[in-house]
């Protein structure tokens, strides 16, 4: 710290004349913009990605199910990524009404045969496609609504025996979610 | 100026040196580790030999509760040897329809048990002394990783005259040199399966490696971006230089 | 066309809440002394800390878990699984670190410049205020983590209101939310923790409210006298902090990507144990000189315990700046111009990092009485040495340079006619 009342900015006064600095002077400054702007963005990015669902989360998004226990004309909901799944050993019975059903009838024409790997074992989301209830008819006694598969009671939504929407607000079909046969009585969703 | 700011450098940097406390008994022997400065990785090999040295030595008294299985692709290890590995732990879970808690094989999801259910059990089979969990265990002693090579190969009579009681042992670098762990690695415990002989020095720098591993998963990534980070950083802050020099030169 | 949208809108706003125009007075135009130093930079350094950390925060906030069984391990999932967790995180450790250091050059700077003097008294004790809010946050932060210095600084800062004379164990067990540092406390800290930030950016718009009715004191610290002798703040300074900005940045990232725990404690990678007090507790390095003159009392004065004195002499070392305006009279703001109180002031830095180093040791001779020595000459600077110094048979300025611009345009030195300087020293 020198004695001297000298302000600190006599280093700075040997500046570049005018002149041809106009250029420059621009160039800099839409560098130092540029950089600014990129730089934030940058660093905008992590804040955002945090949010989304992290390593643990990511890594328990498949859940195996033993199929064995499950009886005919039974079901069973399981745990996937936090949802219900439906999983539903169909009689021969349900299978038959299913499939019979002209695709014209069908707000979200599928064939049941689509929706299904194994006629017997009918799997999907249990999270009605409307706003997100869990449709009831998993429980023998429960109501199963106008097309004897399940029935939403938040907003009065049908499901048939294949999960297809057949009446009430939901637009779309259940979710099938992503499945597969490890054996022929295991599978493993997600 | 330049009095103002070395005041403020001895400010900045003095006190967390400073703080630094001096651990007791001999000074670690440093080592010199594939994972130090700012390029420094993890040694793939050392890390899979060391997570096998701790898997047939470590795991019978110590945790590694922040691991799960699927993390050991960062070891090099492909989807299905990590599956073969997890299946080899046998996990608790539940409770089942019948409400009862059960073993089933581990999967990648799961993390390594615990030895221990609590640790009580942990006191009660280890002569009071409670094993630390390894998860964080270079992070959390003086010295890192040095410390915990030193400590798997500190063990040493004791000095003339130092009564040790029946099984406590006499450490180098254990903080107050008496430790209820009795000398974990000796020649060949483990056989490599890439046929590094298995000395207590290899065998205490690999599981070092992994510890290291274990307590900073995200170094690697850590480092790579700081390079880029600082190197956009010091750009950057010459061109702001240049553009606070322009701005100011119209001033005189 | 777009742009002729967007100023109408901006006219048609600020006519009803002037608030372009009061970014433009204070951001823009706002006139600032032509000679400010690079000391200057770190008020507004420190404001861009305090929005990193508050950014940091809230992230980290979503993820974390205050639980006496899940703390620890909800901040271990945030360095393991979340996404750019650890990143966040060490930001918000390190920041804190690099938050203090830059407020406490700023403090200096003030000290060493006389910005307290009038009429700055309030801007400096809204100051004050922000560094011992600053102070809460950080500890209640500092207990989050759940780890063993986490835990341990919490009981002992905690138990320290057991000296307070009758009620002092009623009110710790009211901090505590029981018998011991708990759940309870570990909820109450996290609200804490969360509320304080944002009563420090209230506070910190108070601070530049009174910064801008007088604006910034300078290297020389006389009064502007003119338009000649200040620029706008715009591009001026906003340049020159970017370029601090980026200074700090540099630093911060190197410390950030490859030693984030060098400032840290490894024992608060243990998770807290209420059973077992780790072999050495230390405060955060930010928080040593203080707890130096907290067990630098070792002895108990008439009636008075060493416990009641040392607390006392802890809060008091903060507390005491709030006085500096008027323990300081002398007329002349700026050291450069008071040698004897610019070596005094160099002696309290140097104090300042002895007591920092004395409170990294253990309290033990000769570290005691070092901290002992170092103790009362701290509060002998402020309560003796500064008054005496106020006096100008003690500390006979040196001549003031007429105006701020008069040096800058002639490029000369204070005196530069060589003539005996006409003191600039007004009333008092």
């Amino acid at each position: 710290m020198a004695d001297s009342a000298n302000p600190d900015l006599s280093g700075d006064g040997s500046g570049d004349g005018s002149g041809d600095g106009e250029t420059r002077r621009d160039f800099l400054y839409l560098a130092a913009g540029a950089m600014g702007a990129v730089g934030t963005a940058f660093v905008t990015w992590p804040l955002i990605d945090s949010m989304n669902p992290a390593a643990d989360v990511l890594a328990l998004s498949s859940t195996e199910v033993d199929l064995s226990p499950i009886e005919e004309g039974m079901a069973i909901t399981v745990i996937w990524r936090g949802n219900p799944v439906f999983v539903r050993h169909r009689t021969a019975a349900e299978i038959e009404v299913a499939r019979a059903v002209p695709l014209d009838d069908l707000p979200d024409p599928q064939a049941d045969a689509d929706r299904v790997q194994k006629p017997e074992w009918l799997v999907m989301v249990g999270v009605c496609t409307h706003l997100g209830c869990i449709p009831i008819g998993q429980r023998p006694g429960e109501r199963k609504g106008e097309f004897g598969g399940w029935f939403c009671p938040c907003h009065g939504s049908h499901y048939d025996t294949s999960g297809r929407i057949r009446k009430g607000p939901a637009p779309r079909n259940l979710d099938v979610p992503p499945y597969e046969f490890l054996d022929d009585t295991t599978i493993r969703i997600g | 100026m330049k009095k103002l700011s070395i005041g403020a450098a001895v400010l900045l940097f003095s006190l967390p040196a400073g703080a630094a406390l001096a651990a007791e008994g001999k000074e670690l022997p440093e080592r010199d580790w594939s994972f130090s400065g700012i390029f420094g990785q993890f040694d793939r090999g050392a890390m899979q030999r060391g997570l096998q040295v701790y898997r047939e030595v470590c795991s019978g008294c110590h945790g590694l509760r922040f691991i799960a299985f699927r993390n050991l692709g960062a070891l090099g290890y492909g989807e299905d040897e990590i599956k073969a590995i997890a299946a080899e732990y046998s996990i608790e879970d539940g409770p089942n329809e019948e409400g009862e808690m059960f073993e089933r094989p581990g999967r990648p999801p799961d993390r390594f048990p615990s030895p221990f259910p609590n640790d009580k059990a942990a006191a009660a089979n280890n002569n009071g002394a409670v094993p630390p969990d390894l998860s964080l265990i270079v992070k959390a002693r003086t010295g890192g990783a040095d410390y915990v090579h030193g400590l798997l190969t500190g063990y040493a009579e004791p000095p003339e005259g130092l009564e040790i009681l029946e099984g406590q042992n006499y450490n180098l670098y254990f903080p107050g040199n008496v430790t209820a762990m009795a000398p974990p690695l000796f020649e060949d415990a483990v056989e490599y399966g890439d046929g590094t002989p298995a000395t207590v020095e290899r065998m205490a720098m690999d599981v070092a490696t992994f510890l290291a591993w274990t307590a900073e998963p995200e170094m690697e990534e850590r480092k790579s971006m700081g390079i880029g980070v600082m190197l956009f950083l010091l750009v950057f802050t010459g061109v702001l230089y240049a553009v606070k020099r322009k701005v100011w030169a119209d001033l005189h | 066309m777009n742009g002729l949208t967007i100023t109408a809108l901006v006219k048609w706003v600020d006519h009803r809440l002037p608030i372009f125009s009061l970014l433009n007075e204070e951001l823009n135009e706002y006139p600032t002394p032509r000679n400010l130093s690079y000391w200057w930079n770190f008020g507004s350094l420190a404001g861009i800390v305090l929005v990193i950390m508050i950014v940091t925060g809230i992230v980290l906030a979503m993820q974390y878990t205050p639980h006496v069984d899940y703390a620890f391990d909800s901040v271990e999932r945030i360095m393991r699984d979340v996404n750019y967790g650890w990143l966040l995180r060490y930001i918000h450790m390190n920041g804190g670190s690099f938050f203090f250091a830059l407020v406490y050059i700023h403090i200096f700077r003030g000290l060493y410049y006389g910005s307290y003097k009038e009429p700055r008294e309030l801007l400096w004790i809204l100051g004050v205020v922000l560094f011992l809010l600053m102070m809460a946050t950080a500890f209640v932060g500092y207990v989050l983590p759940w780890g063993q210095m986490s835990y341990w600084a919490a009981k002992v800062i905690t138990n320290m209101f057991s000296a307070v004379p009758l009620i002092g164990d009623y009110i710790v067990t009211w901090l505590w939310g029981g018998f011991t540092v708990g759940n309870p406390t570990l909820n109450r800290f996290y609200s804490f923790h969360y509320l304080l930030p944002f009563v420090i950016i209230g506070v910190v718009i108070l601070h530049l409210w009174a910064l801008h009715r007088f604006g910034s004191n300078n290297p020389l610290g006389i009064e502007a006298k003119g338009p000649q002798d200040k620029i706008p703040f715009h591009p001026y300074y906003t340049v020159k902090d970017a370029f601090g900005l980026g200074v700090f940045l540099v630093l911060f990232a190197a410390i950030l990507f490859f030693a984030p725990n060098a400032l840290g404690e490894p024992i608060n990678y243990v998770e807290a144990n209420p059973l077992v007090t780790p072999a050495h507790i230390v405060p955060e390095w930010y928080f040593l000189p203080y707890y130096a003159i907290l067990r630098s009392v070792t002895f108990d004065i008439w009636f008075l315990s060493a416990k009641l004195i040392g607390v006392v002499l802890m809060f008091g070392s903060s507390l005491i700046l709030f006085l500096m305006p008027w323990l300081d009279r002398s007329p002349v703001r700026s050291a450069r111009f008071r040698p004897a109180y610019k070596m005094a002031f160099w002696v309290l830095v140097f104090d300042c990092v002895v007591l920092g180093w004395v409170g990294a040791n253990p309290p033990e001779p000769p570290y005691l009485y070092i901290g002992q020595v170092a103790t009362v000459w701290y509060f002998f600077h402020f309560l003796v040495l500064v008054p005496l110094l106020s006096l100008p048979a003690l500390d006979r300025p040196k001549p003031l340079p007429v105006s701020i611009g008069e040096p800058v345009l002639k490029g000369g030195g204070a005196a530069s006619a060589g003539a005996p300087a006409k003191p600039m020293e007004k009333a008092p």
